[in-house]
């Protein structure tokens, strides 16, 4: 055994014992100490600890010498510690004034309350979502109303900069993936067209889903995982350093200056990248209808020419800006409910990327029945 | 005192640091022994962080050696780097909690890391070394985010203190405290170095914790140490920028002490 290690002897005479201490009690020992702490100390009319032959004593020991002397105290046995070194006393007297009881947690309430609670809550939440999505809806508009009487205090900069980031650098990503679904929507299509000889209606059917479903639909998904969570990301980080704090008190709105231009750029962008999705994806079809369908080039357009229709195109264009209001509003509102630590940071990214998706799809349904009763 | 190598706790010699093509740390040499409470004042932006980091193997370097408990870093394997870390503690500039915990499991995250023992042991401990900065055990049960600049120093002391380490570095810990609150700080240190024999290397702009806790102060400017001595050889020095800052307008607070008036 070393010499180091943590002792304790323990002598009893006439129901009063002797604890000597020797050894080093600091962190390394801590699991030694600890058990040398747990001692039963019933039955004694005195108690006496004599720590003078400890080496070396860190707050983990003075925090064993305690537990004793405290436990022996609320036993009714009084405790008396000996043989403390001038350089032991600071650390054993701040250690005493530290109350070692800790307060009692919380009970815990019944399980199915909790979860009527929580559902409660959950609801109430969606409705809070709402109102904020609406309020910041509403200074978006009046940021924009007073941008629009001043143009000089619009800062076209920042949404030049955000059309560069979230639409330019997305065209080969947005492109490619339209491609591949185009192709593969072709595929498909020639492939159960053929058993019943409908093979003429494939370019049909293809034109119209992308015109008016697929082309928007994957593109504002992409934009939701690509530009939305980064928005999110970056006004939360803004909001965590305080930033947002800082242009308040410099008297500038917060929305004017982050969130307008950013919400801004994905209005413009969003059908740009549309109108570049839907193109793709036709190329995509046409490619595997003359490789995979047998269908040349000249025929594909021809009758790409006669599926094509204004209103079809328009149905998916209209939809776009609205969904990058969406976008970019469930984002920032995002963004600026980030509090202060990382975990809140990437709560509120995926909460916000999570939301956009959902509220571009029930927004397409939405759109879907507008059609319908206008006759689009 | 190569004869006693426990003796000296960090030995710099020769070091250079460079940012980009800067050079920060030119030259720089000192040797830091057992038991001292060691105080490096400079200029903002002399580089006294650099030098900081560059100890605790953040910032690599250029040239030099630095060795903190006889070892350097740079050639420690990761058990031994391990060792080391569970012997220093650093409180930096701005606290670095971990912000997803709150303050107790801060201060319980470097014991569960290295130390074997029971749930109650370290939240007993936690508490205790809390109320001995003056926070409550309501405030162990906040976030980070919900504290005040002087309660995130505080419990960054502590975390920095959770292992009882030998050598703690501390970067400008009383830089966000009021008066009082600093001098409660300047104390605890005191305390804990009495009883703990403790190493403190301390970046520090509070002339009156340079007089009251520091046993020696050391003056960085230009890369290099300028001036190494107590705080009666910094009061009595004759370097103009050493002059400047302990005896300017706002040194002339601390008198001088007894013996050298």
């Amino acid at each position: 055994m070393l010499d180091s290690e943590p002792h304790l002897e323990q002598s009893v005479s006439d129901r009063a014992a002797t604890l000597v201490l020797s050894g080093e009690w600091v962190a390394s020992y801590c699991k030694e100490i600890e058990s040398l702490a747990q001692l039963a100390t019933t039955d004694l009319s005195q108690l006496t600890i004599d720590i003078g032959g400890v080496k070396r004593l860190d707050t983990f020991g003075a925090w064993s010498i305690e537990t004793i002397c405290q436990s022996a105290t609320a036993a009714g046995v009084p405790a008396q510690l000996v043989g403390i070194s001038d350089q032991n006393a600071g650390l054993l007297a701040e250690m005493s004034k530290a109350t070692l009881a800790v307060p009692v947690a919380k009970k815990p309430r019944a399980s199915v309350l909790e979860s009527i609670e929580a559902l409660g809550r959950g609801v109430a939440a969606v409705g809070e979502d709402l109102l904020s999505l609406l309020a910041m809806l509403g200074s978006l508009l009046l940021s924009l109303f007073a941008g629009l009487k001043d143009p000089k205090t619009l800062k076209w900069k920042s949404v030049i900069y955000y059309v560069d980031q979230a639409g330019v650098r997305a065209v080969p990503i947005v492109g490619l993936m339209t491609f591949l679904i185009g192709c593969i929507i072709a595929q498909q299509s020639f492939f159960y067209f053929r058993k019943f000889g409908a093979t003429d209606y494939v370019v049909n059917l293809i034109t119209i889903l992308v015109l008016r479903e697929l082309g928007v639909l994957l593109v504002t998904i992409m934009v939701a995982g690509r530009s939305g969570s980064s928005f999110t990301a970056e006004i939360g980080s803004m909001k965590m350093r305080e930033e947002v704090d800082a242009l308040r008190t410099m008297g500038i709105d917060p929305i004017e200056v982050l969130i307008l231009p950013r919400v801004l750029a994905l209005v413009i962008t969003v059908p740009m990248l549309t109108f570049v999705g839907i193109v793709a994806a036709l190329f995509g079809a046409g490619i595997v209808a003359w490789t995979y369908g047998g269908m040349s080039p000249a025929i594909y357009l021809t009758r790409l020419q006669d599926a094509f229709s204004h209103t079809d195109f328009n149905v998916g264009m209209i939809k776009a800006p609205v969904m990058a209001l969406v976008i970019g509003t469930v984002a920032s509102v995002e963004g600026l409910r980030v509090e202060g630590s990382a975990a809140s940071l990437g709560l509120r990214t995926t909460a916000s990327v999570v939301k956009t998706i959902f509220l571009v799809i029930v927004l397409d349904g939405a759109f879907a029945v507008l059609y319908a009763t206008v006759g689009m | 005192m190569d004869s006693a190598p426990e003796q000296s706790i960090i030995r710099i010699s020769d070091l250079d640091v460079a940012l980009g093509s800067r050079l920060v740390i030119d030259g720089l040499s000192l040797v830091v022994n057992r038991g001292e409470i060691i105080g490096l004042v400079g200029a903002s932006g002399s580089g006294k962080t650099v030098l900081l980091r560059t100890m605790l193997g953040l910032i690599p370097k250029r040239a030099g050696t630095v060795e903190i408990l006889g070892q350097s870093l740079a050639k420690a394997t990761r058990a031994e780097a391990r060792a080391i870390g569970a012997r220093c503690g650093t409180l930096f500039q701005q606290g670095a909690l971990f912000s997803s915990l709150t303050v107790r499991e801060n201060v319980e995250f470097p014991m569960r890391e290295y130390l074997d023992g029971s749930d109650r042991m370290f939240r007993e401990i936690a508490l205790a070394k809390l109320r001995m900065v003056g926070l409550t055990a309501a405030d162990a049960e906040k976030l980070p985010s919900e504290l005040s600049g002087g309660m995130t120093k505080r419990v960054a002391l502590v975390r920095a203190l959770a292992l009882d380490p030998e050598l703690i570095f501390l970067d400008e810990p009383t830089s966000s405290l009021d008066p009082i609150a600093a001098g409660e700080f300047d104390a605890l240190i005191q305390v804990l170095h009495r009883t703990l024999n403790l190493t403190v290397f301390m970046i520090t702009h509070d002339i009156n914790a340079l007089n009251s806790v520091c046993s020696r102060v050391a003056v960085l400017l230009d890369g290099k140490i300028i001036a190494d001595g107590s705080m009666s050889m910094m009061l009595a020095s004759d370097h103009p920028w050493v002059r400047a800052y302990f005896r300017g307008e706002h040194g002339r607070l601390v008198q001088p002490p007894e013996e050298d008036r």
